[in-house]
């Protein structure tokens, strides 16, 4: 290979690096914060505003997954049929994400539909938290549990 | 870098390398993206589930503790697994440094970066490991879930079946990548790439961390947050 490394380009790329850091860090930071404002306004937030700031945070997860790929791993500067031979076959999650999605979500609204039993079991609150579950799963002691059911 | 060269150069007729890439390097890509298959079939099957699901617990709730909290105070959803997707970003960095210098035939830099490298490795383990205890502590195992849905009913144990298969099999993919840049780091002390004449091992090897960061930004999103 026909690379040419002296000292300038070693500190251009080390530049660079330290760049992408700064994008990463601040790109997790901003995903933070929409997970921080979720969480502290999620009363009296709507389900829509919900739903955008969930779809903020998974555009904002595949750029730094770019700038991982393409900086730290490199891609960006391989030759061309190099990329194409990675990134073609993985377009394939793009089927994958919708098809399989849309799937679950079909099963789910046909099961509502048509096993009422099932719908109605789960909008069932289990009021005390690891009680309404302790006889399904063998609960192990958790703090959080104050009162035992009596008919155990 | 050199893609100025590249632009007129006839990858294709013979007697070069098409992709000018090493061997071993292409083949890491390779494995890389069959790796990324097994992730992204892990993550779409939970996914899934979780579509096909009417209720989830809320993960500000699960995930909401952290070392040395004093019993009672305030849920601190996200700040633990936030240090550890900084530790994990970091350790990225030293190991593109790492890359970097041995790029330059630098044999000092490459040492000192990959051994920063593997502390930061070392510490996402420990993150985890006291995560996971945490959690069995809490009652949540592979086929255990003490947690309720966000909306108050009654959980499934898929939740924690995805979590602990998806965040342990990305955490043994952390371990492999500590072990293999602690091979690496012998190897550069032992002067066997001095000796080579080039650290392209060391390029593979940080080719494999970096997966394993990029694993982590999707894991961490799409378990801690969404």
């Amino acid at each position: 290979m026909a690379h040419q490394y002296n000292a300038e380009t070693y500190a251009a790329v080390k530049k660079e690096i330290w760049k992408i850091t700064w994008i990463l860090s601040i790109l997790t930071l901003i995903e933070l914060a929409l997970g921080y404002w979720m969480y502290f306004s999620h009363a009296t937030m709507s389900h829509s505003m919900v739903m955008f700031i969930k779809g903020t945070i998974l555009i904002l997860m595949c750029s730094k997954a770019f700038y991982i790929v393409a900086y730290f791993m490199h891609l960006k500067h391989e030759i061309k049929n190099m990329i194409m031979t990675i990134v073609v076959p993985l377009m394939l999650f793009i089927w994958f994400i919708i098809s399989f999605l849309y799937e679950g979500n079909s099963y789910k609204n046909l099961r509502n539909t048509y096993d009422k039993h099932l719908q109605e079991q789960t909008t069932i609150k289990v009021e005390e938290k690891h009680q309404g579950a302790a006889e399904k799963h063998e609960t192990n002691k958790t703090h959080e549990i104050k009162t035992e059911p009596a008919h155990h | 870098m050199s893609t100025t060269a590249v632009q007129n150069t006839k990858w294709w007729n013979g007697g070069k390398s098409p992709f000018n890439l090493e061997y071993g390097k292409v083949m890491m890509w390779y494995f890389l993206m069959s790796d990324a298959f097994t992730f992204g079939a892990f993550l779409i099957s939970y996914g899934t589930i979780r579509f096909s699901t009417n209720g989830w617990p809320d993960p500000n709730h699960v995930f909401s503790s952290y070392p040395f909290k004093a019993e009672g105070s305030a849920a601190a959803p996200l700040v633990f697994v936030s240090l550890m997707t900084f530790i994990l970003i970091v350790s990225s960095v030293t190991m593109v440094l790492a890359v970097q210098a041995g790029h330059h035939q630098d044999k000092k830099g490459v040492v000192r970066n990959l051994i920063l490298t593997i502390i930061g490795g070392a510490m996402f383990l420990g993150c985890q490991a006291w995560e996971w205890t945490h959690l069995f502590q809490e009652g949540a195992w592979w086929g255990k879930n003490p947690f309720v849905n966000a909306d108050g009913t009654h959980a499934t144990t898929n939740f924690t079946n995805y979590f602990f298969t998806i965040t342990g099999f990305h955490g043994f993919h952390v371990f492999s990548g500590v072990i293999i840049n602690i091979v690496m780091l012998i190897m550069t002390l032992n002067n066997t790439f001095e000796k080579r004449g080039h650290y392209l091992m060391i390029e593979k090897a940080g080719l494999y961390w970096h997966f394993v960061d990029l694993v982590w930004v999707f894991v961490f999103t799409l378990f801690y947050l969404v």
